[in-house]
């Protein structure tokens, strides 16, 4: 999904809802890498230490959009929801790679699917109780999906979830939603009949969206996500002030991977706060952690560095920063020139902007490392072979932009005023103009920017932008960024920024997703080829790859990093 | 932000310093008076040097960022090295501690190179100042002027009509004026910024980067800062007998509007120059520092403080530099502006509003 800050602020809610096709949004959810926390003397899976007292967690802002958990689309609310509610499934509550795997939460075992990928049977465990008491049953998995379509607005709906049968009919007609032929109930058996197969269902049931919730939930906006089956439940959810949860007094553990216990009794987070006030608090030990949503000034990095090594956390994230490239207006509707401002980029100058080697990869591919179907490609660079970005070459970007014939022309550098990414432009205007064109820049504020990039009425010729995986799987990244399907003529909800759609390259997509359905591994394989045959074209210019750095108080004890939901606030203990 | 009230005498005879005596001024020109009031104001004299001093050497910037630093300030240095007592050290350099974290650019050389250290892209701060002392010397003066000369105009015409067309135009800066000055700013700015193609008023066109845009929001929001006192002026000066002669001898409304009205109101605008000059410089960086204003890679004092603001902590000297030149430019003017006052117009009141 898009984040265009967890760098740096939050963002609107209205970009949220432009997730369509899998996601597109300017919020601060998503998903990380596939390798456990570096760098750091307290690291992941460290042993887990005693039950008790209060995590208070702080960010300058609360999530943006609505707290209900069938709409936020937010990792920091996100975070507070998985130790709050349950899916049928989930990714395994675990730092590291193992945390990207899917295992069954409410229901008893991962589903293998049938007909074709089409049916997906579940059993609910027995005796799961809601925070309000009351038992969990199929009417509540049934009805908690027909209210994902009747709430309106829940992001997602209509492109992940409208594969269940009945659900592109929901789509069209909310309020009378009725899943009757697609969810059916019996007992304990949860059947889903899925109108097409989709190798990505069981993750798309692990994310927030779907988390089961009681049957008489209202049909509109809650202003506190309600009852649900984790070890916590919601006791605050105040946007100027706070939102805590508490220990739910219902809560048996059935399944450590799933839905461990928690450690501390109460999880805090306060707002308010600028980040520098923050990072001082975790130094003082009066908080006890800076949210993700809220990036640690750079320049406080040295300081911390030194005096609290301990405290840091660096962990890679599924995650690419790009600039993207208008194929369809000059002069980047030219592939030799798209290429030649691929082979003149210094990543390793912008590596120092996003802070230096310990928190961003130089990359040229659309794939981040870690994510099913990657494998080490950069055809830009100096002395090309080995799969990996070297150093610029400046010789071919200009013999490129000889040959493409677009030397002198105009071009416009969009990107955010965040400090970080105006210095991205700042360097791309630079480099525009020692390439011969005639470059300026154009820096919105982060809140529009989003927007702005993605309309194809504002002939952006060159944007930034970044994705954050919503759930470890290619075509999150392949077919939501640059399939063709993604492009969505004069509208802010269009992810594919570079407005690129090659036949060729989007034959090879549905091949991809046709195949993940029976084979897994040889879909990755082809997903590949898709990420190699996508970056010869060059629609982006993909720049780094970032990585997480948390930074928590001295008493925090057991941090671990899963790559799906970052810090795993209820595994570490305060105590 | 501190804002000026100017309320002129009115327009009539000649008027004693303090300090000055009738014979002192018998004979001389108001000018000439002026001149020699303001010639024996010292504070006021300082403050035209300082003033000066402010604007040579930020014109001189080109001079120094390529004879004194050999650096150009516009384009990033981030893997560049330099050399400082010999030695030769990274601009940006890799956190310490065992995990290495961020990169801190380098901070005050005091030497010719990185004078006053490097900004987060590796640009020489010193160059960016002076260049940036340009571009808000160039907006808030050209902003200010304008702003001037069109509510000079305006007055003139409101004034000297009065009726309908008073009423119009009055209602018209009333409209401006009741716009809080930043949120009209920052929401022309946003409007004009944005504009995909920039802005096009017949064959003239303006780039959305181009200094013309801050000048010309900045010049927009304070002409009824100007307009009201000097449409005051005009309707006085519209009522004296030399007015009345000069209608009376068939004189045709131009020549009644800027033979007769106009040099006896022209004081006003000139002892409120200085202070718009300062209070635009203001504005500008404002503007700028909330990323609306001089678009990058371009610099402004506001821009650059807005680059030091990350720094605050590690580099204090980004934000620090350019804060020094907005206190002591706005000073100079402040201080200048008053001497004006008191030379034209020594029983004038005027005062900063807080």
């Amino acid at each position: 999904m898009k984040r265009s800050t967890l760098l740096a602020a939050i963002v609107v809610a209205i970009a949220a809802l432009v997730a369509a096709c899998g996601g597109s949004s300017n919020t601060t959810s998503g998903s990380g890498g596939g390798s456990s926390s570096t760098s750091t003397a307290n690291n992941s899976a460290e042993t887990a230490g005693a039950k008790g007292g209060t995590l208070i967690t702080r960010a300058n802002a609360a999530p943006s959009g609505s707290p209900d958990p069938q709409v936020n689309y937010t990792l920091q609310e996100w975070q507070f929801l998985i130790i709050t509610h349950d899916g049928l499934v989930g990714f395994k509550r675990v730092g590291g790679a193992d945390g990207t795997k899917i295992v069954a939460d409410l229901a008893t075992e991962v589903p293998t699917p049938t007909d074709n990928g089409k049916t997906y049977t579940f059993t609910l465990r027995d005796g799961i109780k809601f925070s309000n008491g009351k038992t969990v049953t199929g009417a509540d998995v049934k009805a908690t999906f027909e209210r994902l379509f009747k709430i309106g607005d829940s992001p997602n709906a209509g492109t992940w979830y409208n594969v269940i049968a009945g659900g592109d009919a929901c789509v069209k007609t909310p309020k009378s939603c009725d899943l009757s032929k697609g969810i059916v109930v019996n007992g304990n058996q949860v059947t889903f009949h899925l109108s097409k197969g989709d190798p990505e269902f069981l993750q798309q049931l692990a994310l927030p969206f779907a988390f089961i919730l009681p049957a008489d939930t209202p049909t509109k906006h809650v202003d506190i996500p309600p009852p649900g089956t984790g070890p916590y439940k919601w006791t605050e959810y105040k946007p100027t002030t706070a939102m805590k949860v508490e220990r739910n007094p219902f809560f048996k553990e059935w399944s450590k991977d799933a839905q461990p216990a928690g450690l501390p009794d109460v999880i805090e987070q306060r707002f308010g706060l600028s980040v520098q006030a923050e990072v001082t608090q975790v130094e003082n030990g009066q908080s006890d952690w800076v949210a993700n949503t809220d990036t640690i000034p750079a320049d406080r990095l040295p300081e911390l560095s030194s005096k609290y090594p301990k405290q840091l956390h660096v962990n890679p994230l599924l995650q690419t920063e790009y600039m993207a490239l208008n194929t369809n207006v000059p002069p980047f509707d030219n592939e030799q020139a798209r290429q030649a401002v691929n082979y003149a980029t210094d990543r390793n100058a912008l590596v120092k902007i996003y802070g230096g080697p310990q928190l961003a990869t130089p990359t040229c591919q659309v794939l981040p490392p870690n994510l099913p179907g990657y494998q080490p490609y950069c055809p830009y660079t100096a002395n090309p072979g080995s799969g990996k970005w070297t150093a610029p070459d400046m010789a071919k970007a200009q013999q490129l932009v000889k040959a493409s014939g677009t030397a002198g022309m105009k071009v416009k550098v969009n990107s955010d005023t965040t400090d970080v990414h105006k210095a991205i432009g700042e360097y791309f205007v630079g480099l525009l103009n020692k390439l011969g064109y005639k470059a300026t820049p154009q820096f919105l504020s982060a809140d529009i920017q989003y927007p702005y990039v993605q309309n194809s009425k504002n002939k952006v010729q060159i944007g930034w932008s970044d994705w954050f995986a919503d759930y470890p799987a290619a075509s999150d990244f392949l077919e939501i960024l640059l399939g063709c399907d993604s492009f969505h003529p004069n509208s802010n909800s269009s992810p594919n920024i570079a407005q690129f759609c090659d036949k060729n390259v989007q034959a090879q997509m549905d091949k991809a997703s046709a195949t993940g359905i029976e084979d897994v591994n040889t879909a990755n394989q082809q997903w590949t080829g898709v990420d190699k045959a996508t970056t010869d074209k060059a629609p982006w210019v993909a720049l780094v790859n970032t990585k997480m750095l948390d930074f928590t108080s001295s008493r925090v004890k057991g941090f671990q990093f899963s790559p799906q939901w970052y810090f795993l606030l209820a595994q570490a203990s305060v105590k | 932000m501190a804002e000026f009230a100017y309320e002129p005498e009115p327009a009539g005879g000649v008027v004693l310093a303090p300090g000055e005596s009738a014979r002192e001024i018998a004979g001389k020109s108001p000018w000439r008076l002026a001149g020699r009031r303001l010639l024996r104001n010292r504070v006021a004299l300082a403050a035209a040097g300082l003033f000066v001093l402010i604007v040579v050497v930020s014109f001189g910037a080109p001079l120094y960022a390529e004879h004194i630093a050999h650096t150009d300030p516009f384009a990033n240095n981030l893997n560049g090295t330099t050399v400082v007592d010999g030695k030769k050290v990274e601009v940006l350099q890799q956190g310490g501690g065992p995990l290495k974290l961020g990169e801190t650019p380098i901070g005050p050389t005091w030497q010719s190179n990185y004078f006053l250290g490097a900004d987060n892209q590796g640009r020489d701060v010193m160059a960016r100042v002076l260049y940036g002392g340009r571009a808000s010397l160039l907006i808030g003066v050209g902003s200010a002027v304008l702003a001037c000369l069109a509510a000079l105009l305006l007055a003139l015409v409101a004034g000297f009509f009065r009726g309908p067309v008073d009423m119009v135009l009055s209602r018209l800066m009333d409209l401006i004026w009741a716009f809080p000055i930043f949120l009209l700013a920052i929401s022309l700015a946003t409007v004009l910024l944005t504009a995909p193609d920039g802005l096009q008023w017949g064959p003239v066109h303006v780039d959305p980067s181009s200094l013309w845009v801050p000048t010309l929001i900045i010049a927009l929001v304070y002409v009824p800062y100007v307009y009201r006192p000097v449409r005051g002026q005009v309707l006085s000066v519209r009522e004296k007998e030399y007015v009345e002669a000069a209608i009376s001898q068939g004189a045709s409304n131009v020549r009644l509007m800027f033979g007769e009205i106009l040099p006896n109101v022209v004081t006003t605008v000139i002892v409120m120059l200085p202070l718009m000059i300062a209070t635009t410089i203001l504005t500008e960086s404002a503007l700028s520092f909330l990323s609306i204003g001089v678009q990058p890679p371009k610099a402004s004092w506001g821009t650059i403080i807005d680059d030091g603001q990350d720094l605050l902590y590690s580099r204090p000297w980004v934000a620090i530099a350019p804060g020094i030149m907005i206190v002591l430019t706005v000073l100079s003017l402040n201080v200048l502006g008053d001497g004006v006052r008191d030379a034209l117009d020594p029983r004038a009141k005027l005062r900063i509003k807080g």
